[in-house]
């Protein structure tokens, strides 16, 4: 047993080594130590509750069974789950952080004593406008993530799903949500409390299925931001200071990348929230499908004569790399290039898959070196100087229309400046359009050689025609 | 007059979104995933909240309403923690430099 001073000297630390986590991530060097000090914060929070408790009953032999039985599921997901399904990983991840904030918010609820806050019925009120709070957006990550987990699993439809009056019933539930809480302070009624989480329930549905594929970057963002601010609401009901610190590194931390992502798309946030984005463009993509140009297709044959031929290669990777599973043989093409004497390096957009980051986890699956790859404003000059780049899975982040066309949805977004190459190989499925729903410029540029076929099919084959 | 202690736990977390805010800025773009991982694996520190919730049970009544969610909580969370930081180490053991290849 020890004294409500000392734990909280304790869960400072463990904040403290938290922030050291995230911060180590600022080099692939210092980041296997981070996740350490991480794990170490971690272990130093849990044991120092168990310690502050001080009840040594039975009860503790069951929360350490429950314990083992979750870190066991937790431990086989993580050494089981492919690369390439890491987005789905992850809003998984984000829903059981956002229903257990609602679990413990019911708990704290249900039995304030145990958590100093008064009794039944009798809730200090600063307590339950926070417990309330920590359960709605809570509530509000779990049923968003679910959708979320669900779009990226391929299970629900990556379109986005708009009805009229979408954004003004989200409004009124959301100030709905504000008015039961404000009730609920008043009559600290169960009946409410219940009412405002499954309110929050449906608004995490609402908000998300509006939100198109080519959006999950931002979506994953806002959620990952969302799960923090619970974990804060819940601190601040707790008045425990390791889960106020981390629930704001978290907030912060998801909030920051929705913004890059944003930018990255040149879109506002709010448009992205009140989303229907790649849905509403299908007239003009008609248009464009019957004035059908020109365009030069290849095989893998000649793919391999002008990768032989060249001096240096940019490859420009996409989600069509990741759904393919082509990373390997991509490497495998490398290295023979690299044999070659032809130089290799990796373009990056940030926006390219579906969440940040997801391109280079692959590439580094593949044992790809992680200076080989470069992000977009690093490279970007690189293009003009290069002999062929080979574009795999990607699309909407190498089109033109983005810096001719102010018409165009995307146009201002930062682009892949691929055009300036001599030569781009594209491999691609077929012609269809990208998740923004516009026909990309470059298939019919005379620089441009199209290879159609399955991103993985395509590479093994050049591999084979280069030795 | 005697400041709430409500006050000083807002500092905390004002301070912490700065933190946050300057080191997130400082994440290099190759480790969003990872990033992403991780904040989830901390943020499952929540867990606190569940075993107080579940060791509120008397003696005789291990098991009741309130200490369920908890334990449940418990289970939500470290799937959560276990996953996230094995998941987090295993990405990051990936990412190597050209010299480490030639070894």
């Amino acid at each position: 047993m020890i004294s409500a001073n000392l734990a909280a000297i304790f869960y400072l630390v463990s904040g403290i080594l938290f922030i050291l986590a995230l911060r180590g991530l600022s080099s692939p060097d210092t980041s296997r130590q981070g996740n350490y000090f991480g794990i170490a914060g971690m272990i130093i929070a849990i044991v120092v509750t168990f310690l502050s408790i001080g009840n040594f009953s039975t009860s503790l032999v069951y929360v350490i069974i429950f314990l083992v039985i979750g870190g066991a599921i937790g431990a086989f997901i993580a050494f089981k789950i492919p690369m390439t399904a890491m987005p789905e990983l992850v809003a998984g991840f984000h829903s059981l952080v956002g229903l257990a904030a609602v679990f413990v918010a019911i708990a704290a609820f249900l039995n304030p004593a145990a958590f100093n806050l008064g009794n039944v019925g009798d809730i200090k009120l600063a307590s339950l406008i926070e417990m309330s709070i920590g359960a709605a957006v809570g509530a509000i990550t779990f049923s968003g993530s679910i959708i979320a987990f669900l779009k990226l699993r391929g299970i629900m439809s990556g379109a986005p799903i708009t009805f009229s009056g979408q954004h003004i019933l989200n409004l009124i539930l959301g100030i709905g949500i504000f008015v039961l809480i404000f009730y609920l302070c008043k009559t600290q009624s169960t009946n409410i409390f219940w009412t405002v989480i499954i309110i929050s329930f449906l608004v995490g549905v609402l908000l998300i299925i509006p939100i198109g594929g080519a959006d999950m970057p931002v979506v994953i963002s806002m959620l990952n931001s969302y799960s923090g601010w619970a974990a804060a609401g819940i601190g601040f009901t707790l008045e425990n200071t390791a889960l106020i610190i981390t629930g704001a590194l978290v907030g912060s931390s998801g909030a920051i990348l929705s913004y890059i992502m944003c930018k990255a798309m040149n879109r506002s946030f709010v448009s992205v929230i009140l989303g229907g984005f790649g849905a509403d463009n299908s007239t003009d993509d008609k248009k464009e499908k019957k004035d059908q140009k020109p365009v030069k297709s290849g095989n893998a044959e000649d793919a391999a004569f002008l990768m032989k031929n060249a001096s240096s290669v940019i490859i420009v990777p996409g989600y069509g790399m990741a759904v393919a599973q082509a990373q390997h043989a991509l490497r495998e093409m490398v290295d023979k290039l690299k044999k070659n004497d032809i130089k290799v390096t990796y373009a990056i957009h940030p926006v390219a898959g579906r969440m940040p980051g997801h391109m280079n986890v692959l590439l580094a699956e593949a044992n790809v070196p992680y200076d080989e790859v470069f992000e977009l404003e690093d490279i970007n000059n690189d293009f003009a100087n290069s002999d062929v780049a080979f574009v795999i899975g990607a699309n909407d982040v190498t089109n033109p229309v983005a810096k001719t066309d102010p018409k165009s949805p995307i146009f201002g977004m930062p682009v892949l400046d691929v055009e300036k190459c001599k030569s781009v190989l594209f491999v691609k499925r077929s012609l269809s359009p990208g998740y923004a729903g516009i026909d990309n410029e470059l298939f019919y540029k005379d620089n441009t050689l199209m290879l159609f076929a399955d991103a993985k099919k395509m590479t093994e084959d050049i591999v084979k025609n280069l030795d | 007059m005697e400041i709430d202690p409500f006050i000083f736990r807002l500092s905390i977390f004002i301070l912490s979104i700065f933190i946050g805010y300057y080191v997130v800025w400082s994440v290099t773009p190759s480790l969003h995933t990872p990033l992403m991982s991780v904040t989830n694996a901390i943020s499952s520190v929540i867990i606190v909240g569940a075993i107080i919730a579940a060791l509120a049970g008397t003696s005789e009544s291990i098991f009741n309403t309130s200490s369920i969610f908890g334990f449940i909580a418990i289970i939500l969370a470290a799937i959560n923690i276990f996953g996230g930081f094995l998941v987090t180490q295993r990405m990051l053991q990936m990412y190597k430099k050209k010299k480490d290849k030639k070894k």
